[in-house]
């Protein structure tokens, strides 16, 4: 049986060649982040309760809205996520991002990205479908040889 | 075995492939829900289960008591990036080169 939980749930997990806290630190400097999340500045203090703003580049655009419910670092972070890049997507309920990181033998670390709370949100499901690849492929890239690939 | 001697291991079987199409088409499946698509016993299909997992390609997550199965596609976008972009790039440099040598001779 199919229930809209299941359906609404993505996961996406990756090894980086890298500790915790520098996965940890990819995800949360901005300095990072332009690099390999579609260019945006992420800005937030990190703290639960505080917003969790993606900003275009040059900072003249708002790209994602939330908030942050959760933060263990260099473990754990999970926020809200409204994407205000598209009309349509803007106007559906915020989803929830969570960023789970493991060490791993080896000097690897696992980072899994769970993105859930879709099922009112259909529109922010399928363009974040693709776009996730993406960003932990990149991020990889970046921890890995500070040097991400073009997106 | 390297990541991606496991990711095309994994790929190298049609069953495998199914299974990666069915969670594509839908996400987040228990193992009874995939078995019932294959005319495969339970165990055959957690074995081949268990090559995807290990491979990156399936993750699992705990959802109660049940255990929902969630295509992950990362470790193929990076056999894109280490395979496919790679001769591309080549293929691309060489049509510029091309071009340039072309044009050169035009305005030579």
């Amino acid at each position: 049986m199919t229930t809209m939980t299941e359906q609404s749930t993505q996961v996406y997990s990756i090894f980086i060649r890298a500790t915790p806290e520098q996965v940890w630190e990819g995800i949360t400097k901005p300095e990072f982040t332009t690099r390999y999340f579609f260019g945006s500045v992420i800005d937030s203090t990190f703290q639960p309760g505080s917003p969790y703003i993606g900003w275009s580049s040059d900072r003249s655009q708002q790209f994602v809205d939330g908030e942050v419910l959760e933060s263990d670092p260099p473990r754990r972070l999970r926020h809200t996520w409204r994407a205000l890049y598209d009309e349509d997507m803007a106007n559906e309920a915020p989803s929830h991002v969570t960023w789970e990181i493991e060490p791993q033998d080896g000097g690897y670390t696992k980072l899994t990205v769970v993105h859930d709370r879709l099922e009112a949100s259909p529109k922010t499901a399928v363009s974040v479908a693709g776009g996730w690849m993406y960003v932990l492929s990149g991020l990889k890239s970046l921890l890995e040889t500070a040097k991400p690939l073009e997106g | 075995m390297t990541d991606d001697d496991r990711v095309f291991k994994a790929l190298s079987d049609p069953t495998r492939r199914f299974l990666l199409d069915r969670l594509f088409e839908r996400d987040g499946r228990t193992l009874t829900e995939l078995e019932s698509e294959l005319e495969m016993t339970r165990f055959g299909v957690m074995k081949h289960l268990r090559v995807l997992e290990d491979a990156g390609l399936v993750v699992t997550r705990r959802s109660g008591r049940e255990k929902l199965h969630f295509l992950n596609p990362v470790p193929i976008r990076l056999i894109h990036d280490r395979w496919i972009d790679k001769y591309r790039e080549r293929q691309v440099s060489a049509l510029a080169e091309l071009k340039h040598e072309l044009e050169g001779e035009e305005a030579g």
